[in-house]
């Protein structure tokens, strides 16, 4: 992976795999604690035991195409690279909440990359479940929600192509104001989006 | 700055054209593999590309969708194109340039891109 939102969209994706209804995204970029951290919790079906201690594990995977699974692992390697780490929180029919910390100034992070790239490939892929992006630079914030989007769109679906262009533009957007006003603006963090 | 209000003007022009679709006669659906193999191989941008070229053609009945590891990692990114009444096409290590062509000659004319298939690969 060679930018941190495509193993964002790779995760939200095992998401989409556990059947969750509702996907939940959440980038916080804090500046003065040197600390990026980042969410993506879902109400899927969850983990049992014995799946939940091997997901970091790169032979172990639920797929039956390979018998490799690289996700988790590549994004847990990501962070430990950094001085951060990866936990998850699993619960068997309720959901999985997988959290990763990185040294934001550390040299070996990763880009944070297209991220509305990421979230309108999610969305307009899976018109039918909801997706909630927080973008959070030091205490400034931006939120995008499905729930919102379908409110004003009525019977129309998100996964229309204008539509997805129209979110990913709206994403893109909001990030980039949120860098922007931030006080602590002299470093591009979402480096990717440049 | 987009707003949400642009949102709601897109809405009010799309009703006017879209009218009621059925998703299991005469829609042609773009599915991307999006597995791991898949995305580390660039496919958020090949899907993007489709999604942009569906968009600027204003195509309507045409799917832009995603799936997950379809078991051929080695040609990711991977893509089908699944056409009402025609056989399902297999692109393989597509690009955003090679969507915008896929588009053009096989969603619009009818004209499989032989040469990105399998088979057709040099």
């Amino acid at each position: 992976m060679q930018e941190l939102s495509l193993n964002i969209l790779d995760v939200a994706e095992n998401s989409v795999s556990a059947g969750a209804s509702l996907i939940e995204i959440t980038v916080e970029l804090d500046r003065r604690g040197d600390r990026l951290t980042i969410a993506i919790g879902d109400n899927g079906c969850g983990m049992d035991e014995e799946t939940k201690k091997r997901v970091a594990d790169p032979f172990y995977t639920t797929r039956t195409t390979r018998k490799v699974g690289l996700g988790v692992p590549l994004f847990k390697m990501a962070a430990e690279m950094t001085g951060g780490g990866l936990t998850i929180r699993s619960e068997k029919g309720k959901g999985t909440q997988v959290t990763a910390t990185f040294g934001l100034s550390h040299i070996d992070r990763m880009p944070l990359g297209d991220m509305a790239g990421t979230m309108s490939a999610l969305i307009g892929s899976n018109p039918d479940r909801d997706f909630r992006f927080l973008y959070r630079v030091d205490g400034r914030s931006f939120e995008a929600d499905t729930r919102t989007f379908r409110e004003i769109l009525g019977g129309i679906s998100l996964g229309e192509a204008e539509v997805v262009t129209f979110i990913r533009g709206y994403i893109a957007d909001g990030i980039a104001q949120c860098d922007c006003e931030s006080p602590e603006n002299e470093r591009t963090v979402s480096q990717g989006n440049d | 700055m987009k707003s949400l209000a642009e949102l709601a003007a897109l809405r009010d022009q799309m009703q006017e054209k879209i009218g009621i679709r059925h998703e299991d006669t005469g829609n042609t659906r773009i599915v991307v593999g999006m597995a791991t193999c898949g995305i580390a191989a660039g496919a958020r941008p090949v899907l993007q590309a489709f999604t942009d070229e569906v968009a600027k053609r204003r195509l309507t009945n045409v799917t832009v969708a995603q799936t997950g590891c379809i078991g051929i990692c080695q040609y990711e990114p991977v893509v089908e194109v699944m056409a009402p009444g025609k056989e399902k096409v297999t692109y393989i290590k597509m690009t955003p340039e090679r969507a915008a062509r896929v588009v053009n000659d096989h969603i619009v004319n009818g004209s499989p891109v032989v040469e990105y298939t399998i088979g057709g690969m040099k």
